[in-house]
């Protein structure tokens, strides 16, 4: 019994959002039903407990993916000993594992060499874009004269910039940081510019007639207004920053105690030692996975409550 | 040109009207002109309705009062002092647009609190204010609810109530309702009208409906489009409290009837001169 009244009551605290979603856009609601208060909703879907494990969505999420990614494993394992490819052209994902265990000492410490820039260089890009927004929202004119360099700065690839970074930054950790945040800044100067900007035209109007001042007005309205925009830029730039960081690598060539993830590759091709070469890249793309995945988690977070792109789908 | 009528139900004897408005004109500055030269006086404790289809200044004219638009000529006056300098007179305005326009990422009590804040009202002594507010349309249990896990109606009860919370003495309220259902509408228009009689405001209202228009004022100012002026004045002499019973008596549909042939006049003015 307690746990029916706690499912229905589960229900009763997501099923409004079920029916009047995205009334808080800027626009006039479309006559929401009255009759449909928070207190009495009609129960629209059966409550996730009562259906089978398989058939619900939060399971589906999970094993989908996980399906695909393990039919591709079996394919990958079987193409390779059924053809018997050798493992310096192809190596089988069984190899890449053991390569993995086996080489640790050195993929592990590049792999935190890789993480350290990619981190710091996603906290100076975040850092740098919010303080440019700010900056650029503060008058037209200061963003007319200043966003085709932000532009610049986007377009004028990464490769080409980097040799001469580190030429002029005499420690690599920080002329591979400062490339990799290169990468990743545009993307948090855009989104939150335009957040900032993207403001109920109405609830402006309400703060100015009740006299807020500029900073109040940046506190209350602008900023939490931004933040899910600002959060769309961070997904986009966590990924970057990765990027950004292989490519200095890749570039910097740096190797021994300070030896990224890139260098591993490099090497490792070199050497014609493709099991090492697999299991650093599988490394890069795990980062990436989590980086990303802990973006999402962050904005859920911070927009799950109100905001419809974290609120939609269930 | 439309000429001042003598407002009809004042309540009192206040000194100074509520509002004035002094031939106030607005042209945009790409040579539309949104509103001829209007003249009207609003004596305090009244409830009048700006009453016109979409296109007549009624929104214009309103936000002009709330001083959210600078009128191209003329002046306004609320007690005797130009908008900008409202409080030297020790009164307090409240504008309600016609979406609730809430913060959707704050509680409901936050919402309401909003207006407190920005004055800069410390918490501890904002929140028995707040919780007043809320008591008042009757949402002192959703106070800690986002915005988004209410109905389009209690969505505007917030709204409202964010507008009351600083005891104004004037609301301004802009098609406030015109996005709700019908069943809903007449339901907050009736709570309207008891927060009006309780609170002893000056109501000026925007609305396109005929019927909410009588049910609620004690005058209508009907207003016609291209160009946006002012038509006629209707005094609605009913007594209050109004109940649903007054929605269909005789009187109300002749007041109905009346509006309805002067809203066709205007239009037929406009028509003919085209």
């Amino acid at each position: 019994m307690s746990t029916l009244t706690a499912a229905t009551q589960a229900d009763l605290k997501k099923a409004p959002s079920a029916y009047a979603p995205a009334v808080q856009a800027d626009a006039k609601p479309a006559a929401p039903p009255a009759s449909v208060s928070a207190a009495t909703p009609k129960p629209r879907v059966v409550p996730s407990a009562a259906r089978p494990l398989l058939f619900q969505p939060r399971v589906q999420r999970i094993v989908y993916p996980l399906l695909v990614g393990v039919t591709l494993l079996v394919l990958w394992q079987g193409l390779v000993t059924g053809l018997e490819l050798p493992p310096y052209l192809v190596p089988s994902p069984l190899l890449m594992m053991q390569t993995l265990i086996t080489d640790w000492a050195a993929l592990g410490a590049s792999l935190a060499v890789t993480v350290k820039i990619t981190l710091l260089a996603f906290l100076a890009a975040t850092i740098t874009g919010v303080l440019i927004s700010f900056l650029f929202v503060q008058s037209k004119a200061i963003e007319t004269a200043l966003f085709p360099y932000a532009v610049l700065l986007q377009v004028t690839p990464i490769v080409a910039v980097a040799p001469l970074i580190i030429i002029w930054v005499r420690d690599p950790t920080l002329s591979m940081v400062i490339c990799a945040s290169l990468v990743a800044l545009f993307p948090i100067i855009s989104n939150t510019t335009l957040g900032l900007r993207s403001v109920d035209p109405d609830l402006q109007s309400y703060f100015q007639l009740n006299r807020a001042t500029r900073l109040q007005t940046l506190l209350r309205l602008r900023i939490p207004s931004a933040l899910p925009y600002f959060f769309g830029g961070l997904r986009i730039s966590s990924g970057l920053a990765l990027i950004g960081a292989v490519v200095a690598e890749f570039v910097a060539g740096t190797g021994g105690t300070g030896a990224g993830l890139a260098y591993q590759i490099l090497q490792a091709g070199f050497q014609l030692n493709i099991p090492r070469m697999f299991a650093a890249l599988l490394l890069i793309s795990l980062t990436g996975v989590a980086l990303f995945a802990l973006m999402a988690w962050l904005s859920k977070k911070a927009l799950g409550g109100w905001h419809a792109s974290e609120t939609s789908h269930d | 040109m439309s000429l001042v009528e003598t407002p009809v139900a004042v309540i009192g004897h206040p000194p100074a009207p509520a509002v004035e408005v002094l031939s106030v004109e607005k042209t945009y500055p790409n040579g539309t002109q949104a509103l001829l030269p209007v003249d009207l006086t609003i004596e305090e404790g009244e409830f009048v309705t700006l009453l016109g289809p979409s296109g007549c200044g009624k929104s214009t004219l309103l936000k002009m009062v709330a001083g959210l638009l600078e009128p191209t000529e003329g002046r306004l006056h609320l007690w005797r002092k130009p908008v900008a300098k409202l409080e030297a007179s020790g009164k307090k305005m409240a504008f309600v647009f016609q979406s609730p326009t809430l913060m959707p990422w704050a509680s409901v009590q936050a919402n309401v609190r909003l207006p407190l804040d920005l004055a800069g009202m410390p918490k501890a002594q904002s929140q028995a204010q707040v919780d007043e507010a809320l008591a008042l349309v009757g949402l002192s249990r959703f106070a800690n609810d986002l915005p988004r896990a209410l109905s389009g109606g209690m969505q505007m009860r917030v709204s409202i109530a964010r507008s009351l919370v600083t005891q104004p003495d004037l609301l301004l309220m802009d098609e406030p309702f015109g996005a709700l259902d019908e069943i809903t509408r007449h339901k907050l228009d009736a709570e309207l009208l008891d927060l009006w009689r309780k609170k002893k405001l000056t109501v000026i209202f925007v609305t396109h409906s005929i019927h909410e228009a009588v049910f609620l004022s004690t005058r209508v100012v009907m207003m016609a489009a291209r160009p946006g002026r002012v038509v006629e004045e209707f005094p609605i002499d009913e007594p209050y409290p109004r109940t649903p019973d007054f929605l269909v008596s005789p009187q109300f549909s002749r007041y109905a009837k009346q509006l309805q042939d002067s809203l066709q006049r205007a239009s037929q003015v406009t028509e003919d001169a085209q």
